[in-house]
């Protein structure tokens, strides 16, 4: 057993170790992108009114972008070490407080998100493969493609019209109704109201979600569905499959025991792939809906200009959607003996 | 009444050129404690028809029978779930491939289990001490310790004990092993296969053996089944068989055998393959490969006599069934191999 926590701790030491050189490639490309984007952020913070030289002189000194770029870099990636990514230029206070008062929003959106294409997903990929080549399957394959080929902007407006405009069933915008209010204990609407104890803005949060996860979780429901089927497929065929229903196990038996177990190794890969797929999706989502996560703050932020934000903010977002991968390949060990041992 | 009574039995798979048929019109019959082995080359339907048995065949394909019964019962009439009762539990199979068969996502202990918690019941102690005991009893090694590995930290040949602990462990009455050492190392083949006549003589159960082995068959088997490209070419006790081979197939799987060709610098073999789906020719379905065919074998298939208790399917079968000699080949040296084969010089049983 020691031997076997060993192993453990060594695999996860090497994938730790792996992640340094794509950290730094991140935190190259975010300090990159920004500034190779048209504008400045000190004109844009005039605005119309415009301003002097000397003014302009003295504000590049106070954020310091008169230094040279690699001396710019190395002050960020010096800061990224010690857990200081700056200050936002509009709001002045400290990008990573702002990061993070925003990203609970985003992480329940993508959970409620990666759920709902889950719970739609897999059942549905497990019922395509079973009735392959049946209607059901065709069904489900050609949904899934739409679903997938479908631009989230275009999806998240034709549902609000439809179930907001025409039905009036959901809201438009927003995380929770304005007659509430609500303390922010761990920033996801959905436990807060309920550590509240107010069960009608439970409800409401919940309301809330509904449209906004299903359009961000579209694609990934898609992919899912698509990546189930194939994988029962192959499985199905596999000889042990053959064994277990030798063995007189019923359908039901072999199907989710014996095949989806061993399905499911592929399928969770492509699950932990979504997180980054659902982060990039939320911008979209979050901006359709007025969702106030970190989407939504990152449009704001590149469209200010807003450097230390910006950076900062994709230096974050990289950071977590490494880690989630990390934790998906050590969920792989837990079903797969093959790793494991 | 014979243990599994199967007549008739045609398999034909849906293919993307149509169908094809696999087995075709093969009956098998598996007396108490009988061991039984069907022999042919790969693609002669020996496993196709033994998985039709088991209702392991994928959806593709078509089973029809004129009877397939086990113990009496209709295997084709049973609802799925009481034949589930019957497979695993009265009829239980191990396979070619052991280290493939086995789940990698589970614990040997806990694939036993499963098998036995669905046929037997028992509380988890009672299953557990089972398993360990069957691990035993098929010769694997510290089954206390084996019992938790996973499939991948053993060796084919430990699998494949593992599927014969498996497929004994509620105490079937008929196992068919489907070529069970053809995966394995040589010295490990023997062992199994010992194994397997032990198990079958101790717990008197009956025994289906497919293999491609003569060799194997001349060590295991009372009854032998001959299959040719789906079609059973014929059927005889071993003894007889090895002796007066009816079938021109027969006879040249036997004189490929190492032991009979002693003294000849090559090893005889038999030329070609088994047809597949888009090459079957006309009449014989072995005509191209005999040594005998005449153009009446290229022209009209053959149909076993009623009065040929080995139910040969051949015009000429050779010899007689009451002893009389195999007709010499032919001086041929290479048989087969000549594009005109010389007239059968032997005696014509039937025209």
């Amino acid at each position: 057993m020691t031997s076997q926590t060993l192993t453990m701790f060594k695999f996860i030491l090497v994938k730790l170790a792996q992640l340094v050189p794509t950290f730094i490639g991140v935190t190259i490309v975010a300090f990159a992108f920004i500034r190779l984007l048209p504008g400045d952020p000190i004109l844009l913070m005039a605005g119309e009114r415009g301003i002097s030289a000397e003014r302009y002189a003295q504000l590049q000194a106070q954020f310091g972008f008169d230094r040279p770029l690699p001396v710019q870099y190395w002050e960020f990636l010096k800061g990224l070490l010690h857990g200081d990514l700056g200050n936002s230029l509009v709001t002045h206070s400290p990008v990573v407080g702002e990061f993070f008062s925003r990203f609970p929003a985003t992480m329940e959106l993508s959970l409620f998100a990666l759920a709902f294409a889950v719970i739609i997903g897999l059942p549905a990929g497990v019922l395509a493969a079973i009735r392959r080549g049946k209607t059901l399957d065709h069904t489900v394959v050609g949904i899934s493609l739409t679903g997938y080929s479908m631009p989230i902007f275009w999806w998240g407006l034709l549902l609000i019209m439809f179930f907001s405009g025409t039905l009036g069933w959901t809201p438009v915008s927003g995380r929770i109704s304005f007659m509430y209010f609500i303390e922010p204990v761990t920033g996801f609407m959905t436990i807060d109201t309920l550590l509240a104890g107010d069960w009608g803005a439970f409800l409401s949060a919940l309301h809330h979600l509904i449209l906004p996860a299903i359009v961000l979780g579209t694609i990934p429901l898609a992919v899912i569905a698509r990546q189930t089927r194939s994988s029962m497929l192959e499985v199905l065929g596999e000889d042990y499959v053959r064994t277990a229903r030798a063995k007189g196990l019923s359908s039901y038996r072999v199907i989710m025991v014996h095949t989806l177990r061993n399905a499911l190794i592929s399928v969770v890969t492509v699950i932990g792939l979504q997180v980054g797929l659902l982060l990039a999706g939320a911008i979209l989502t979050e901006t359709i809906f007025s969702w106030p996560g970190i989407g939504k703050w990152m449009i704001d932020a590149i469209s200010r200009r807003d450097y230390p934000s910006v950076q900062g903010g994709l230096v974050l977002i990289a950071f977590i959607v490494m880690i989630v991968n990390l934790l998906v390949d050590l969920a792989y060990g837990v079903i797969n003996p093959r790793i494991r041992h | 009444m014979a243990l599994l009574d199967i007549a008739g039995l045609s398999v034909r798979f849906q293919t993307n050129s149509g169908l094809f048929t696999a087995v075709e019109n093969v009956d098998i019959q598996v007396d108490h404690g009988d061991v039984l082995s069907i022999v042919g080359e790969s693609g002669s339907g020996k496993s196709v028809s033994m998985l039709a048995t088991m209702g392991l065949l994928p959806w593709t394909a078509q089973v029809s029978a004129e009877r397939m019964a086990f113990d009496g019962q209709d295997l084709q009439r049973l609802s799925s779930r009481q034949r589930r009762r019957i497979v695993g539990g009265e009829m239980s199979m191990i396979f070619q491939e052991p280290m493939s068969s086995l789940n990698p996502c589970f614990t040997v202990g806990t694939q036993i289990d499963e098998m036995i918690k669905q046929h037997k019941g028992g509380s988890r102690r009672e299953r557990h001490e089972r398993a360990l005991e069957l691990l035993a009893q098929v010769g694997i090694p510290d089954p206390a310790r084996r019992i938790k590995a996973y499939p991948h930290q053993l060796s084919g040949g430990m699998s494949q004990r593992v599927m014969i602990a498996m497929a004994i462990s509620c105490d079937p009455r008929l196992l068919i092993a489907d070529e069970p050492t053809t995966a394995l190392d040589v010295t490990i083949q023997a062992q199994i296969l010992e194994l397997l006549l032990k198990l079958q003589e101790e717990k008197g159960m009956a025994l289906i053996l497919i293999t491609h082995d003569m060799g194997v068959v001349a060590e295991t088997a009372k009854q032998v089944i001959v299959q040719y490209a789906g079609r059973q070419v014929e059927q005889q006790e071993v003894k007889s068989l090895f002796a007066h081979p009816r079938h021109p197939y027969t006879e040249a799987l036997l004189s490929a055998l190492p032991e009979r060709a002693a003294g000849q610098s090559r090893l005889p073999t038999i030329p070609g393959v088994v047809p597949g789906q888009h090459d079957r020719p006309t009449g014989c379905l072995f005509n191209p490969r005999c040594r005998y065919a005449t153009d009446h074998c290229r022209e009209v298939e053959p149909v076993a006599a009623p009065d040929d208790p080995a139910r040969t399917l051949c015009h000429y079968p050779l010899g007689r069934p009451d002893g009389e000699a195999s007709p010499e080949p032919s001086a041929d040296p290479s048989p087969g191999v000549s594009p005109e084969p010389s007239s059968p010089s032997r005696p014509e049983v039937r025209p």
